[in-house]
């Protein structure tokens, strides 16, 4: 080895000179700092938390209430909510409690959200990835393929996709997760474009890194940022879906609910029973807002030069 | 006769511009044409030539991180070129380069450790994890880095210490060639001292054979054996240091010589001034003959025709001018 032949001397090393003032503080990788600066957002922190625990009552909630999602109570039929009853947010038409209702609903809600979301950062981001690192021909292709199926109508495939997976509402909300990775598609190619002229990725296909552990080495780490803002946004859009596809009575089905449903439910009660609508919808906007502060402070975190 | 380490013949890199529209005329712009040299074992090489001159391009294509659109590169024998990209990739813990931008050079997900240890995985697999490690810290100190900041993240460092993870992830797999490309001109002058003092003293100690890009001539000079001294991506002039900056045998070479900088004012005052008018001509639309006629001090009709050969002006000097007598008759009267 050349590298340390005898010629070493002290003389040499004066010579080189060292530049190792250590930085201070404990190592700050890219993501721990984002994470120091969301924390510092308060609006953010708030949003947080109160999504949390929306998420904790989703879970743990339909456990603790006395009443199940589907069982009349007989004695209450359209009862305003009362404490004495135990219907806290009282009943609807047939009887079942809607406190009940509203945090199985959620819980739906959440599920078919999280599922679809996965589905469309996983699909998105490997095909924004690949596009935009291949580049001419094969990007065109592909990006041609995203433009087609932005061009068909959104409906026609839920319905189609109806058709084929008949009443499986989490195999149809899979499929809309595959319908909503484009726009993740396009912003993660148009990321890549810019990412794969960086010269530390140039600097590893001269190191000999094969394409493939390129993209998820050194581009996937990088689109952190941009997919977890975008994915922020996509919770909120997929719940929005899922709530209109159950107004058209494609989505959930009874007995079992959604936020969606009892929203569409409750404004055939308007002036009769407010609280069919009032309850519902008010979990769908204050977790709609949470998220929308939570996806603002992961910009901020992640971008702070776009403030 | 020390070995021939590399051999460039008739390297040309074209891009095709002109955008996604396939109706448009396609448009060329010959970033590096026919540029032939030969390396041996241990030479420095400078590069020089002014921006957007084809001199990134010239070592991106040695390399095939650029994929050259015609010629050969030989290395050691056996034609990079002609490599499937299978055998390239093997054939690249030969070759290595250091970047220009050291900060956009380094991944900023990624700690020094990791960093230093990308190229070591692909070159030498099998070894281990203390192995590897034990390597990275060893070339750390190489390099001048303390061996506490392996946990670090890009962006912590300075420049030259940006630099130097550079450097260092450079000839962790202990390469016989790298191509430096700029890698001082975005640090400030008492660290671009620093990082080339340090060059030297890896090359020495490793015996390493540099093809050193720049455009600052006083750096190009501190470390060179050798000059290429490119135009519009065409060779006008190649030869020993001491030779082309003593007596030039292209006016481009001589404009550059005296455009430099000195850093002491009375000498720059009495200096002869030939500032080279305009900016170099585009390379999608050369002029036709030398491409340099354009802006030549000396140019006659004769150089729009011919396109001047690289001649042997002695010394293993060679230059590609029609009227190098000329050029270095001239300088010899200035002189």
């Amino acid at each position: 080895m050349t590298l340390y032949a005898g010629k070493r001397e002290a003389l040499e090393d004066a010579f080189i000179g060292r530049d190792d003032e250590m930085p201070r503080g404990k190592p700050r990788s890219v993501t721990r700092d984002a994470l120091r600066r969301f924390r510092a957002n308060k609006a953010a922190m708030t949003a947080l938390v109160v999504f949390v625990l929306i998420v904790l009552a989703a879970i743990v909630g339909p456990y603790l209430v006395p009443y199940d999602y589907e069982t009349p109570d007989w004695e209450a039929f359209t009862a305003p909510p009362s404490i004495e009853s135990g219907h806290y947010f009282g009943t609807d038409q047939n009887g079942r409690d809607l406190l009940a209702r509203t945090l199985y609903g959620t819980r739906v809600s959440l599920l078919v959200a999280l599922i679809a979301t996965t589905v469309s950062v996983i699909v998105g981001v490997l095909y924004g990835a690949v596009s935009g690192f291949a580049g001419g021909r094969i990007d065109s292709a592909m990006m041609r393929f995203v433009d087609v199926m932005y061009a068909l109508p959104y409906i026609l495939f839920v319905i189609l996709l109806m058709v084929m997976f008949g009443r499986n509402v989490f195999l149809l909300f899979a499929a809309i997760g595959l319908l909503e990775w484009l726009t993740m598609a396009r912003i993660v190619r148009g990321q890549t474009l810019s990412l794969k002229e960086k010269e530390f990725v140039e600097a590893a296909r001269a190191a000999g890194v094969s394409s493939f552990a390129i993209i998820l080495r050194h581009i996937v780490p990088n689109l952190v940022g941009p997919v977890v803002i975008y994915a922020s946004l996509t919770i909120p859009e997929i719940v929005i879906t899922e709530s209109f596809l159950s107004y058209l009575g494609f989505g959930v089905q009874e007995p079992l609910t959604s936020l969606g449903t009892l929203i569409s439910e409750g404004t055939g009660a308007i002036g009769s029973a407010d609280w069919l609508l009032l309850f519902p919808g008010g979990v769908l906007v204050t977790m709609l807002l949470a998220l929308a502060f939570i996806g603002d402070g992961l910009r901020d975190a992640f971008d702070p030069k776009d403030r | 006769m020390p070995e021939t380490l590399l051999s460039v013949e008739n390297l040309s890199t074209v891009f095709d511009i002109g955008g996604g529209n396939p109706f448009a005329k396609a448009l060329e712009l010959k970033a590096v044409s026919d540029v032939s040299f030969t390396l041996e074992a241990g030479e420095t090489l400078g590069i020089v030539g002014e921006s957007g001159c084809g001199k990134s391009t010239l070592g991106r294509s040695i390399l095939r991180l650029i994929e050259p659109t015609h010629g050969r590169v030989v290395w050691q024998g056996k034609s990079l070129t002609d490599l499937s990209v299978g055998e390239m990739r093997k054939a690249r813990r030969d070759l290595s380069i250091i970047f220009q931008d050291p900060v956009a050079s380094l991944d900023p997900r990624m700690n020094v450790g990791k960093i230093i240890e990308e190229p070591l995985k692909v070159a030498e697999p099998s070894l281990g994890r203390k192995a590897r490690r034990e390597r990275i810290e060893k070339v750390m100190e190489e390099v001048g880095l303390a061996p506490e900041m392996i946990n670090r993240y890009p962006h912590e460092f300075s420049g030259g210490q940006a630099q130097r993870i550079g450097i260092a992830r450079a000839i962790v797999t202990e390469p016989k060639l790298i191509v430096c490309d700029e890698p001082v001109s975005a640090l400030d002058v008492s660290i671009q001292a620093q990082i080339v003092n340090l060059l030297k003293a890896l090359k020495e100690r490793m015996g390493l054979t540099l093809i050193f890009i720049s455009h600052d001539l006083s750096v190009v000079r501190l470390v060179s054996d050798r000059i290429l001294v490119l135009y519009l991506g065409r060779v006008v002039e190649i030869g020993p240091r001491r030779e082309v900056f003593a007596n030039p045998g292209h006016p481009y070479s001589k404009a550059l010589l005296a455009a430099a900088p000195i850093p002491d004012p009375a000498i720059a005052r009495s200096r002869e001034k030939t500032p080279l008018k305009g900016d170099p001509p585009s390379p999608i639309n050369p002029p036709s003959g030398c491409a340099f006629r354009t802006r030549c001090p000396i140019a006659r009709d004769v150089c729009a025709e011919k396109l001047p050969p690289l001649v042997d002006v002695g010394r293993g000097h060679r230059a590609a001018c029609l009227f190098t007598g000329d050029v270095r008759a001239d300088e010899a009267i200035a002189g």
